[in-house]
């Protein structure tokens, strides 16, 4: 089933695709083939590949259960979190908040998690900024 | 002669301080990713591009420090496999079959330092074709025009999907996505935007490296978030009794012959597009038993099951190279990553790399020469020091990979956005992982895709617009055809080999 779902949303995308590619405006420069065809022609190949992943599934791969996949979930969300708070917390805040969370996900108990997260987040800064001089995020304490 | 002096001239690069330093630092690093169960060549080399790039390395050391933890990884990953009945990583599997074993018998000790000195003679003799070969290929490659190059850029997704995955429609899908990303941004003959929708942050295009950090790194965190709890890659190496580190005389001599037809085995597998160290161990390791397993030891604790996959492997990671710098058609995973590196540097492997940049491939070779004489002091003596490695548990480990990740993704860019892309490359990576779609060509076809676009429409704008011109030459006839039986062919072999290769957990390491 699962691989008739991909199947199916790849033959989606590989329209949605060329009739996007069809849209590309042409430029006064141009050669003989143009900015549309190599677009088409890929999106042609990823519809016939979905196709015949549809009509030929492989067996169902094993999918974790509903708590797991909405762990997985949450820490996407926390990954999109970080991304967003590091110009404004820091790197150090935020990597350590970011860190403590994945490593108490990953099954360590929540008061080991946050030493582990704060010891990532300043062992990071300590080699990667203090050490070999690379710029991290800087918050309002600068750090 | 001219190679042996371009060979001495890169020594003197590579025998620089500097150099020195980030060789030993790459070998070191390299070992310990290798030796992680799940983080391969590929996600070490990927997890460290962005950082080495954003420590504003030129491409010379750039590039020592990255082979090295290339190579670092292919000795590595053979240390969970012996002690923990785990591959590091794929090409490693064959290891498991006579290493766990001998460990069980007490020669944990015995098996290490033996797959040390394989590996060694393997990688040694594979740079020593490296450095023969590769010129020549690369007086092949000056007669390649765009037409040749298109044949060749679609032979390379053929063999790398074909022969690599077990359902060719999935490594078509695969090579489609890539190759669709790719065309994310401003065309680059016409200057129009493309797919981008009109987000301004879209119009430079996916940054590969992005793309890449987010498929092999992230990805893997996931994997061990869905597996948290689980045996599965984790492991207990303090039960292990390590034993003596030094192989008996008669070990060695037993072992010779068979380290040395693995290792051509192995090289010709790497060289080949696609093959890859997988089927470098698995040539080497199958072959021998057919050849002198005449008491049926083989997979009771062997020495010479210990020997070929690991000289085949480590072959196979040094014939890799061939293609990947004198072609700019990557062998492998781990090269495809490699590529992105040269790339990432403004550098354009391929023939006009040994004339333009004779300094970064000689030096670069050079560095392999050296990176193997540390790997093999660090593999024999210190090898108790890595094996302590194996005790850190994921649930610390894992948070530090993503984190080192997001590290040097902002380093280069400082661009939230960028962040938020190589999130999604993460959940896409992992979703492919799961269903089976091997992760290489799409990887291949970010890379690649831009350049075989360009070849193709120079090849036009020749032949005023006549497609014919793309079957014009026998190279090119010669290549289309490869290409067609490299994908078809697997359909039909694939199935054979693949049902003798022995089940692995790590089935979407691409290397």
């Amino acid at each position: 089933m699962s691989d008739r779902i991909m199947g199916g949303l790849g033959l989606l995308l590989a329209l949605f695709f060329i009739w996007q590619a069809t849209l590309i405006k042409e430029s006064f420069i141009s050669d003989p083939v143009g900015p549309k065809v190599f677009p088409i022609i890929i999106g042609i190949l990823v519809g016939v590949s979905s196709l015949a992943i549809f009509f030929k599934p492989d067996e169902e791969p094993e999918w974790p259960e509903f708590s797991r996949l909405f762990e997985v979930g949450m820490t996407v969300a926390v990954m999109i979190a970080y991304a967003y708070a590091l110009p404004l917390a820091g790197f150090v805040v935020s990597t350590a908040f970011a860190a403590a969370f994945l490593s108490w996900r990953l099954g360590t108990p929540p008061v080991k998690a946050v030493i582990a997260g704060v010891t990532i987040a300043v062992g990071i800064y300590v080699v990667f900024h203090l050490i070999l001089g690379l710029s991290l995020a800087r918050g309002p304490w600068g750090f | 002669m001219d190679t042996l002096n371009a060979l001495a001239n890169g020594f003197s690069i590579a025998l620089t301080f500097q150099n020195l330093g980030l060789a030993l630092i790459g070998c070191f690093l390299g070992t310990i990713i290798g030796a992680l169960p799940g983080l391969g060549p590929s996600n070490g080399v990927a997890i460290l591009i962005p950082l080495a790039f954003s420590l504003g390395l030129d491409a010379t050391p750039a590039l020592i420090l990255l082979t090295s933890v290339y190579y670092g990884a292919m000795y590595g990953g053979r240390i969970s496999s012996i002690l923990l009945n785990i591959p590091g990583d794929e090409p490693a599997l064959m290891t498991t079959l006579d290493g766990y074993p001998m460990a069980k018998k007490g020669m944990a000790g015995e098996a290490l330092a033996l797959s040390g000195i394989a590996s060694f003679v393997g990688a040694f003799f594979a740079t020593w074709g490296l450095v023969f070969l590769a010129p020549q290929l690369v007086k092949v490659a000056l007669l390649f025009g765009p037409a040749e190059y298109f044949a060749l850029f679609a032979l390379a997704f053929a063999t790398l999907g074909g022969i690599a995955s077990k359902n060719q429609a999935k490594a078509a899908l695969a090579a489609g996505l890539g190759l669709g990303i790719a065309m994310i941004g401003v065309d680059g003959q016409t200057g129009v935007p493309r797919f981008s929708f009109g987000e301004v942050h879209l119009y430079d295009g996916i940054d590969f490296l992005v793309a890449i950090v987010g498929l092999f790194a992230l990805s893997e965190v996931f994997i061990f978030l869905e597996h948290r709890g689980t045996p599965k890659a984790t492991g207990d190496a303090s039960a292990v009794k390590l034993g003596r580190l030094t192989p008996p005389l008669s070990m060695l001599k037993q072992t010779a012959p068979t380290m040395a037809r693995s290792t051509v085995l192995g090289f010709i597998a790497g060289v080949l597009p696609g093959a890859g160290a997988s089927l470098g161990s698995f040539i080497a390791y199958s072959v021998e038993k057919r050849l002198v397993d005449k008491d049926k030891t083989f997979g009771t604790g062997d020495p010479r099951g210990v020997a070929a996959p690991e000289a085949g492997n480590n072959a196979a990671a040094g014939g890799a190279l061939v293609p990947m710098l004198a072609l700019g058609v990557p062998g492998s995973g781990t090269t495809a990553v490699l590529l992105a590196m040269l790339l990432a540097l403004n550098i354009t492997p391929g023939p006009l790399l040994f004339t333009n940049n004779p300094d970064v491939v000689w030096g670069l070779i050079a560095a392999l020469f050296i990176g193997n004489l540390m790997l093999l002091v660090m593999n024999i003596p210190m090898v108790s020091l890595f094996v302590r490695v194996l005790l850190v548990p994921p649930r610390y480990l894992m948070p530090a990979v993503a984190m080192i990740s997001f590290v040097g993704i902002y380093g280069i860019s400082g661009s939230t956005f960028d962040l938020m892309v190589m999130v999604f490359f993460g959940v896409l990576g992992w979703l492919l992982r799961k269903l089976e779609v091997p992760l290489v060509p799409v990887i291949l076809g970010i890379l690649l895709g831009n350049q075989m676009e360009a070849n193709l429409r120079r090849a036009m704008t020749i032949s005023d617009g006549d497609w014919s011109a793309l079957l014009a030459s026998p190279l090119s006839i010669g290549l289309w055809l490869f290409a067609f039986f490299g994908f078809i062919m697997p359909i039909v072999a694939g199935r054979f080999f693949r049902s003798k290769l022995p089940r692995t957990d790590s089935e979407a390491d691409p290397d």
